[in-house]
């Protein structure tokens, strides 16, 4: 899983009937001191969660899970949103 | 697999019922040479592991449900072992 803050959202009309009634998010990947880090990319959202939040999101297959049975066409999904994150001292890294 | 370094922990209230009770760990990828490489990554730990620690995470969704006892979980990376040394042959 990775950080990510949510930036937009997708809306789309003509889709798989499987995507049908899910909310699209678009996401930027953030680094563990919250700059932005990576492609954006969309995900589904099994969290509900919206724009300008943090979140975590699932790569792969397991995007799909939430949703199961039903089979969703998703590589990426939101799975969780974050409250807060604590690192710790730098220099002991 | 990789070798990680736990670097904090994720505190997350909403999230997918699979998650619940789980421990979220941020950890960052190191090379053999204990260096970063790439961006930091959540994983779910079973094990206890904590920060500063170096482990091995499993980054594949089903072996990561399994560490977590869980089917179905909707997760992609777990903590899997604590990491006492890396013998590297010359």
């Amino acid at each position: 899983m990775q950080l990510a803050r949510v930036i937009g959202d997708v809306v789309v009309t003509q889709k798989d009937e499987n995507l049908a009634g899910l909310t699209l998010l678009v996401l930027q990947p953030i680094a563990a001191d919250g700059t932005a880090s990576g492609r954006t990319l969309v995900a589904v959202d099994a969290a509900g969660a919206g724009v300008g939040e943090t979140v975590f999101f699932v790569r792969g297959r397991e995007a799909s899970f939430p949703f199961y049975p039903k089979e969703v066409p998703a590589d990426a999904g939101v799975v969780g949103i974050v409250d807060h994150w604590d690192l710790a001292d730098e220099e002991r890294l | 697999m990789l070798l990680a370094r736990v670097v904090g922990t994720v505190v997350a209230t909403q999230k997918h019922p699979k998650f619940e009770g789980a421990k979220l760990l941020l950890v960052q990828p190191l090379t053999l040479d204990d260096r970063p490489r790439g961006t930091a990554l959540l994983a779910v730990d079973a094990l206890g592991a904590g920060v500063h620690e170096k482990v091995l995470v499993v980054m594949e969704g089903r072996a990561a449900g399994e560490a977590l006892g869980r089917k179905l979980a909707p997760v992609d990376a777990a903590v899997v072992g604590i990491v006492d040394t890396v013998d590297i042959a010359e």
